[in-house]
């Protein structure tokens, strides 16, 4: 499997064409987050204090608590449910606890947000 | 290029430095960014709980129980082990240090945590087969060994070491005498009357003593036969062990030329007087003192840990110790002074037939010192109080009984943890057994309250199973537990306290976060979900007419002005001034849950009515109408002022003294709006029936014929405590300043998420009284204070909302497709 392939395997596909536009940066609070209602599941995508933005399934591995409604931290949020702390980037639980969530890619071009589905 | 870090000594105070030193770690490799280690250790053996080696000796757990670090540990970390090959020179010249097999490893910084040495006492004989000290993993094996081949056991030394290896030597069936050179026993942490009933209680169990005795010479062959006296006396004896005292293991770095007196001296950031030496442990010698318990040395491996990670805020000024005993069965605790000098007080407390004795020594109503035998529940408690210098004067006729006598319904007696099951449920809100914490501190190496929370959630949520996990850390890891370290950090992200921050915050006029984090070296650039909320409520309370509330600091609730619940829709609770409601208000609620579905509604216990199950794009609509109906936000989701209770009052009742709807609904129109540390609730009992339960309240009236009696610190929660009576006034308008001025000095002082409960007891009545009623000046500028931040707060966050603040809150982003 050459580089490209393994990289469309593990993405499930995404390149550029795939970016879908969400939202303009402004739209979203530093430190803060936004809600995307799609016909499968809710999306948060969060904001940084540095302009990052990265985008998950609104659920809580611990006990599906809406991750978009926590505390938003360097690169982590803090479920508002048991304070479950999630990173950002790989979806995963931090500290002792276990557990992830799905992530995907989220980018910033223009002042505006793309998630790859 | 990572500079290079040795550490001397594989033992729990160099380890825990370690450990701390990797909590800096800001990279993704694990271990250390800053440095490659090397860690030398004379003993055979990864890093183990040394304080533990009692119960193993006594059969009761195996040294697997007592590993800290495992060696798989050590090659995660990146770290150089060497074991079995200790340090035998350190060159400063060349900057190496020199094992016993003739290894050199050079250093850029040194940690040494040699430990300590137990002391031989210098009689003849003491060389002979079958005597030894009481320190490593090697000398309770060799301990368990003698045991199985030997009957006659004595143990040289009364102290608290000497009678754990006796207790432990008794437990694998030998003979145990213990010979003691004074008249009583552990004298360094028991008063005479305490030291009788251990005594005792030991003899029962079958253990001898020859007290006053001084040993003279060991007795025998190659091996050891008996132990003779300066009288002249005999005991016979086929081991010996002298657990007569320990020594700061200082000959390396004395050889080195490091100044050295009792211990390695040290300074407040742990460094030598070589500053690329540091040194923690029992080898060292801080402010004249040396320490040979555990806490003490892990505060200081984290001062020397900051210190190399060169984040170097924090300094090391001392510690005050307390000591159980690690007899199974017997408890035992003492701490500071416990024998008081000419101006102390005695608070003394002795049930000779269930033998259970109790002492505190007081000076000027501050606890100094105390000796628990029997019954050492509240150890802990009396212990906190020393340290923070607690004045007991509104409490001490009942201090002995201990804290559950405080208003502290809550758990009493099930605090005796020792005796619980493993299946008992020690935390109720996470489903956590005794078992579970037990299990989760012996795997993990767990010393912290902190560990425990993060690794089983226990004690987490609502807080009040705190002391029942308290003990069983403490029983379970001995007196390595730090019950109350001495400043509590406000979160992982700072070293300062609650109080520091406050104080900063007022004392040098910093007005935003982001100047609280610079000033006081935050250790994250955006906090944490714990900092955050108490920065902006501090900066809030401190500086109402120019601080900006920071929505993205605040808990959801308080950001979507509704109570999350735990299916992600929210509850919505109107305010009602006093609990008074008209017909017209009860339609317009009525005709809201129509309209929006509501699938449920409730009165709540603070006399009002939630409706449940909103979704949250639906709140602003939802709040317009309630607006358009003269509803306020009720705050029911926040930090902040709740409801006014109130009974039928003289309007109605035929009890009724005074209007007491009336003063609830003004007293809920000075406070409504104001944020708090934590919910703050009122009441309004119209005679002292006291219908409206003001005496679990924060601020509870009851209201007599001839005026108001105003009562403070009042919970209704977790821990049910009755309020203290701050005093009667005569007039509506007294009530009222009181109340501002109670509010307004708990709003300023108390810690975020302390209730005023917790802080009346923290800070005392006696100071409270101090500040409301004896000093009216300051009751009426904190009065004055409060009614400034009212103008600021009292702004209906629904109605701001309605008319579109904040809507990116509550809409939802749609994507096409």
């Amino acid at each position: 499997m050459n580089m490209n392939a393994l990289k469309e395997e593990v993405t499930g596909g995404n390149d550029m064409s795939d970016w879908t536009e969400i939202v303009a940066l402004d739209e979203i609070p530093q430190l803060g987050s936004r809600v995307i209602a799609t016909d499968t599941m809710n999306i948060a995508v969060f904001r940084t204090a540095s302009d990052e933005v990265f985008a998950m399934k609104d659920e809580c591995p611990h006990k599906k608590g809406p991750l978009s409604q926590g505390i938003v931290h360097g690169t982590s949020v803090t479920c508002p449910l048991h304070n479950w702390k999630i990173d950002l980037a790989s979806g995963e639980a931090m500290g002792p606890d276990e557990g992830c969530t799905n992530v995907f890619p989220a980018k910033v071009e223009n002042g505006t947000v793309f998630i790859a589905f | 290029m990572k500079e290079k870090l040795v550490l001397i000594g594989n033992g729990m105070a160099g380890m825990r430095a370690l450990e701390e030193l990797f909590k800096h770690n800001t990279s993704a490799d694990k271990g250390s960014d800053l440095y490659d280690i090397t860690v030398i250790g004379a003993e055979p053996h990864p890093n183990y709980n040394r304080i533990m080696l009692s119960p193993v000796l006594a059969g009761e757990q195996t040294i697997n129980d007592i590993i800290l670090n495992s060696p798989e540990w050590y090659a995660d970390n990146n770290i150089e082990l060497v074991t079995g090959d200790p340090a035998s020179e350190i060159s400063r010249i060349s900057k190496t240090v020199i094992t016993e097999s003739g290894r050199d490893f050079h250093y850029d910084r040194l940690l040494i945590a040699t430990g300590s040495t137990p002391f031989i006492i210098p009689v003849p004989g003491a060389d002979k087969e079958g005597v030894l000290g009481f320190r490593d993993i090697h000398d309770v094996q060799t301990m368990v060994k003698a045991s199985r081949e030997y009957k006659k056991a004595v143990v040289i030394g009364g102290g608290l070491l000497g009678l754990e290896a006796a207790n432990g030597l008794m437990k694998q069936g030998m003979d145990v005498t213990v010979v003691h050179l004074l008249d009583s026993l552990m004298e360094r942490q028991l008063d005479k009357p305490a030291s009788a009933l251990l005594k005792a209680s030991l003899e029962t169990r079958g253990m001898k003593f020859l007290m006053e005795a001084s040993t003279a010479e060991i007795v025998g062959d190659k091996r050891v036969s008996s132990v003779r006296f300066a009288d002249g006396s005999e005991v016979e004896a086929d081991l010996v062990v002298m657990a007569v005292g320990i020594r700061p293991d200082i000959e390396l770095a004395q050889k080195a030329g490091i100044h050295c007196q009792r211990g390695i001296v040290v300074n407040d950031t742990m460094q030598t007087f070589d500053p690329l030496i540091y040194a923690v442990g029992e080898c060292v010698q801080h402010r004249n003192e040396c320490y040979g318990l555990v806490a003490p040395l892990f505060e200081q491996a984290k001062v020397a840990a900051n210190h190399l990670a060169q984040v170097g805020s924090t300094r090391y000024i001392g510690s005050m110790t307390s000591t159980k005993l690690k007899v199974t069965g017997i408890d035992l605790f003492s701490a500071g002074e416990f024998n008081e000098e000419e101006g102390d007080e005695v608070l003394q407390m002795q049930d000779v037939a269930s033998g259970v004795y109790k002492k505190l020594v007081i000076k000027d109503n501050v606890i100094k010192g105390a000796v628990m035998f029997g019954d050492t529940m509240d150890g802990t408690w009396y212990f906190s109080l020393m340290r923070d210098a607690t004045n007991i004067a509104d409490f001490r006729r009942t201090i002995l009984f201990g804290q559950h006598d405080l208003g502290d319904a809550g758990h009493g007696e099930a605090s005796a943890v020792m005796s619980l099951p493993d299946d008992a449920e020690i935390c109720g809100c996470n489903g956590v057994s005794k078992g579970d914490i037990v299990q989760a501190i012996s795997k993990n190496g767990i010393f912290t309250l902190d560990e425990v929370r993060a690794h089983t959630k226990a004690s987490s949520s609502c807080g009040s199973c705190t002391g029942l996990v308290e003990s069983i850390l403490a029983s379970t890891v001995g007196e390595g537990y730090d019950a109350t370290p001495s400043k509590k950090a406000v979160c992982a992200c700072t070293d300062c306290s609650h109080d520091e921050v406050i104080d900063a915050i007022k004392g040098h006029e910093l007005k935003t976060m982001d100047a609280v984090r610079d000033f006081l070296e935050w250790k994250t650039p955006d906090g944490c979900a714990a900092c955050r909320p108490a920065l902006n409520y501090y900066l809030l309370a401190r500086w109402p007419e120019e601080y900006k509330d920071d929505a993205q600091s605040r808990f959801i609730n308080e950001r979507a002005h509704g109570n999350i619940q735990k299916d992600g829709t929210y509850s919505v609770v109107p305010r009602m001034f006093g609990g008074l409601v008209k017909p017209n208000e009860l339609r317009a609620i009525a005709d809201v849950c129509d309209k929006f579905e509501v699938p449920e509604m409730k009165v709540t216990g603070g006399q009002r009515i939630d409706m449940f199950g909103i979704k949250k794009e639906d709140l602003p609509a939802m709040w317009k109408d309630l607006s358009d109906a003269g509803f306020v936000s009720g705050h029911a989701y926040g930090k902040a002022m709740r409801t006014v209770k109130t009974c039928a009052g003289k309007t109605w009742c035929r009890f009724g003294t005074q209007n007491s709807t009336g003063l609830g609904v003004k007293l809920e129109e000075l406070t409504w709006g104001s944020y708090m540390q934590h919910k703050f609730k009122l009441a309004v009992s119209g005679c002292p029936r006291n219908c409206a339960e003001a005496t679990i309240k924060d601020f509870g009236v009851v209201c007599v014929d001839s005026g108001y009696e105003l009562h403070i610190g009042g919970n209704g929660g977790i821990k049910v405590r009755v309020t203290d009576l701050l005093c009667k006034v005569e007039t509506e308008e007294e009530v009222l300043e009181y109340c501002a001025a109670f509010t307004q000095k708990y709003r300023e002082e108390a810690h975020y998420l302390e209730r005023t409960a917790p802080w009346v007891e923290r800070v005392g009545l006696t100071y409270i009284k101090e500040c409301i009623l004896e000093d009216e000046a300051e009751r009426k500028a904190l009065a004055e204070r409060f009614k400034i931040s009212q103008k600021v707060a009292q702004v209906d966050p629904w109605k701001e909302r309605a008319e579109g603040q904040a809507s990116h809150e509550f809409t939802q982003l749609k994507i096409a497709g």
